[in-house]
Formats: structure tokens, sequence, C-alpha cells
């Protein structure tokens, strides 16, 4: 720990930029740190940010989160397109709706459904951990190490809008084709 | 063309009591030649105990010496031999063949950190995002004035203080979470988990005062809200130090959720 006072942290982060640069093999002429070098080479990259299958439900669910608002931004920006058709008039309006009411327009809309509820439920359980709720106690860890963040709660919080999210679009389906 | 260890260990799986594996090992020299990297195989028998540690260094000893691979302490204590291990990461000496039930284990160098060569790391942004959050105990140095030479001032703590932290001060500076971390995938400036539960173990110790100039680095837009609570970090963590939940406590605390237990009763 001594060792440690010595050093504070911006001395500490150039001195370290300056070794990494020693690893790309082009020596320490490049001053750097933040340009993608060959060192850098081992960043797992969006592949391996996406990768859902190696961490358990909560990676998958970290996974959905960002699909379901990226997917939600984009349809909020297609809305935005859609409804100002209205601009051109109830004829325009109509047109545009009647995109909707094809088995295309369906099926994206009850994906839409299924985003929604699902970014809404698991945003709620996002915003309960990012506060430190249900997370688990601080305690003496034990063999075999099974971490307490990962508890029941989060995961069934997950499962849960994984559920609902399901159940909604069914029922959007149902409406919509009117079964 | 697959190397073998220990001669007369003709086919791969059981023969007779000995089992064999085929061990493939990610090869590269980016200082030298960033062009030569692919994978060498290699037939290394193994028994129950056997862990991926000894099987490299088993090709070390009988087939190919050149394998570079950073390990010391061989008990899962001094935090040098993570990588990723069929996909994951792991300790190679703390990860036993047998568990992993595959004929073929790949081992890689530890995603997120620059390659040195083969299966080494370089730790230098592990190490010094761990300096930046002030790994120590932060006390004024006006606290021991008065204190007559040759005797010890102590800082008492109830067992209850030691429970808030003692867990997080279990790391062993692996980078395993920090190979886990999907933030960590894709922005190099990132504290990383490491470093953010170690924030958390000082500022939950009883005995610390640097919180505000503790806080003052973490809060930072490559800091602890980079965190997406997406847990990896504490499903790959071989002590058990759970960063995630360290991250989401700190979190909580600074949001004033309550949620975080911080630590409040400082003296
Ligand atoms: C009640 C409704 C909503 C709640 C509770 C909610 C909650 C959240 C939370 C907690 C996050 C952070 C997730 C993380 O840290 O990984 C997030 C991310 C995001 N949300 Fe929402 N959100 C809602 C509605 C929306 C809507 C309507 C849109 C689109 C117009 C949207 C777009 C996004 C996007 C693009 C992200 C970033 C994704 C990422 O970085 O992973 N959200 N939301
Ligand atoms: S928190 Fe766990 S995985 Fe991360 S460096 Fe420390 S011991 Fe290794
Ligand atoms: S060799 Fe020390 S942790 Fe594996």
């Amino acid at each position: 720990m001594a060792s440690v006072d010595q050093e504070e942290g911006d001395a500490g982060r150039e001195a370290g930029t300056d070794s990494q640069d020693r690893y790309d093999g082009a020596g320490s002429s490049s001053s750097s740190g933040s340009a993608k070098t060959a060192a850098d080479g081992n960043r797992a990259g969006v592949g391996g940010m996406i990768n859902p299958g190696r961490y358990g439900i909560e990676r998958v669910a970290y996974w959905l989160m960002r699909l379901s608002g990226l997917g939600l931004l984009a349809y909020f920006i297609g809305h935005i397109y859609e409804t100002s058709s209205i601009l051109q008039g109830k004829m325009g309006w109509d047109e545009f709706l009647a995109i909707t009411q094809t088995t295309e327009g369906h099926i994206l809309l009850a994906i839409v459904i299924g985003m929604c509820v699902f970014h809404t439920v698991n945003g709620i359980r996002v915003m309960l951990g990012h506060g430190g709720v249900g997370v688990g106690r601080a305690a003496r860890p034990d063999y075999p190490y099974i971490p307490a963040s990962q508890n029941y709660r989060h995961k069934l919080g997950i499962y849960t809008a994984i559920v609902l999210a399901a159940i909604a679009m069914m029922y959007g389906l149902a409406v919509m084709f009117g079964v | 063309m697959a190397l073998q260890a220990a001669a007369g260990q003709a086919s791969a799986q059981q023969t007779g009591t000995q089992r064999t594996i085929t061990l493939r090992i990610a090869r590269s020299n980016p200082a030298h030649d960033s062009s030569t990297t692919g994978f060498d195989d290699f037939d290394v028998p193994y028994e129950k105990w056997t862990t991926v540690l000894d099987a490299i260094l088993e090709v070390k000893k009988s087939l190919d010496h050149s394998v570079a691979v950073r390990y010391s302490c061989r008990q899962a204590t001094c935090g040098s031999c993570g990588m990723m291990i069929n996909g994951r990461p792991r300790l190679a000496c703390f990860t036993k063949i047998d568990e992993l039930n595959s004929s073929v284990i790949t081992v890689e160098p530890l995603q997120n950190f620059p390659v040195i060569r083969d299966l080494a790391v370089g730790f230098d942004s592990l190490f010094e995002n761990h300096r930046e959050v002030r790994p120590y105990l932060d006390r004024e140095n006006t606290e021991l004035e008065g204190v007559p030479d040759g005797e010890l001032k102590e800082y008492p703590q109830s067992p209850e203080e030691l429970e808030q932290y003692i867990q997080f001060a279990n790391c062993i500076k692996c980078g395993l979470c920090n190979a886990a971390c999907p933030t960590m995938a894709t922005d190099s400036s990132f504290l990383g988990p490491q470093a953010l539960a170690q924030a958390y173990r000082y500022v939950g110790d009883s005995r610390d005062k640097g919180k505000d100039s503790r806080l003052k680095v973490i809060d930072d837009s490559h800091g602890i809200w980079r965190c997406h609570f997406a847990g990896s970090c504490s499903q790959v963590c071989p002590k058990g130090v759970d960063p995630a939940m360290g991250i989401q406590l700190l979190r909580g605390y600074m949001l004033g959720f309550g949620g975080g237990s911080g630590n409040n009763n400082q003296k």
C-alpha cells in the first residue's frame, strides 16, 4: 500500500500510456493513448460486447435492453415521421396508416409492443439495481463464491420482463389479426 | 498437426487410466510480427486434479518451450494466470481440465488487455486504473501529531464495520472482471469493474476519510456511470469479490438512494 501513496492518478496514467505503446512495436514515439494500436487489438469490441451467450441471463438482459432501446428510438423517429403525414390532410394520414394494416405492419407493431414492455419493466429493474436495491449485502465470501448480486430477485425481474413482453405481444397480435 | 506429450500416448481420450485432451493455445507476438497469429494444438495427458496451467506447463516442459504464459503462485492468489479458457475468463491455475467437460480446451490471452505474447497480456491499464481510485486508507497526517515516538495509533473497527468491505478486499487484481465486462469491450477509457469495486472497498471502510477525493475520480463519464449492471464481472470473479455489487452499492450511495450502505459512521 505504501508504494501506492507515492503515485497520484495522472502520473500513473501517463507512465502507463507510454508502456502500452511499447507493446505495439512502434516504440514510444506515439504519445496518444486513445488511438487504436495493435496492442489494443485484443479488446473484445462490439462483437464481444453483444455476445449474449457466455455470462448468464443478466448479460442477455443487458443485450435486450440495448436492442430494445435502439429499436424504440428507431420506432420513435419513424413514428414522428408517420404522424407528420397529417399535414397532408386526411388522405395522406389514411394512406400512411394503411401500412400498419398489412401483415408485415402487424408483426412490426407486435415487436414494438414487445420492446416497449421489456424495456420498461427491465428498465425499472435496472434503475433499482443501479441504486443498490436488491443487489445483496456485503459479507465475508465463502467458496464457491456465488455472487450475491446475481440473485433470484434480479433474475425474477428479468424473466418477468420477458414474460410480460411475450404476453403483450401475443395480445397485440390477437387484436390486430382479429382472432 | 497436434503434438503429443508423453511418448506412447497414441490416441486422444481414454488410454487406460490416463486421459488426454487437446490443448489449443493461441500464439501471437504483436511486438515482433503482428501477422502471425493462430493456434497450436497439443495433446496433453491429464488426471482428475490437473489444472489448465499444469497442462500448459506440461506443453512448455516437453513439447514447445516457446509458449509464453505468466503465472506465479499456482493457487489463485497472485492473479497472474488469467486467460480466456474455452471463451470465458478464468484463472488457469484454478480451473481443472476435468470440470470443463470438453475434449478440446482453447486458451487465449485475456480479452480487453494488450497482448505481450501468446497468453501473456499487459496489465498496465489495470494497475493504473486501480491506482487512480486511491486504493489506500486516507487519513490526515495531523492525526499523528502528538503521538509519542515509538507508539502506535490505532483506528479501531467493529466486526460489523469490517463486514462492510472485507469481501471487496479479497481482490487479487487478476483482471478477469475487466475481461468479461461489456463496457470494457468497447471503451478503453472506462475505469473498469476492478477499480470501481476497489473504490467501494475504501469508501465502505469506516477508517477511511478520503471519500470526497475518491468519489471525484469515479464521478466521470468513463467512471461509475458507464456501468450497465450486466453482472458478467461478478460471474467470472474467482475470489467472490462480486464487483457488480460493489459498484451498485457505491452508485446507490452517490445517488443518495440509501441502497448503498456506504459508510456513514466515520469518526
Ligand atoms: C418507461 C419507459 C422507459 C424506461 C423505464 C427506460 C429505462 C431505461 C434505462 C434504465 C436505461 C439504461 C439501461 C442500461 O443502463 O443498460 C435505458 C436505456 C435506453 N433507453 Fe430507455 N426507458 C424507457 C423508455 C424508452 C423509450 C420510449 C426509448 C426510445 C425512444 C428509450 C430508449 C433508450 C435507449 C436508446 C437506451 C440506451 C440503450 C443502451 O445504452 O443500452 N427508452 N432505458
Ligand atoms: S474483482 Fe475479482 S475478477 Fe476482478 S480483479 Fe479482483 S479478484 Fe480478479
Ligand atoms: S498462478 Fe497465481 S493466480 Fe494463478
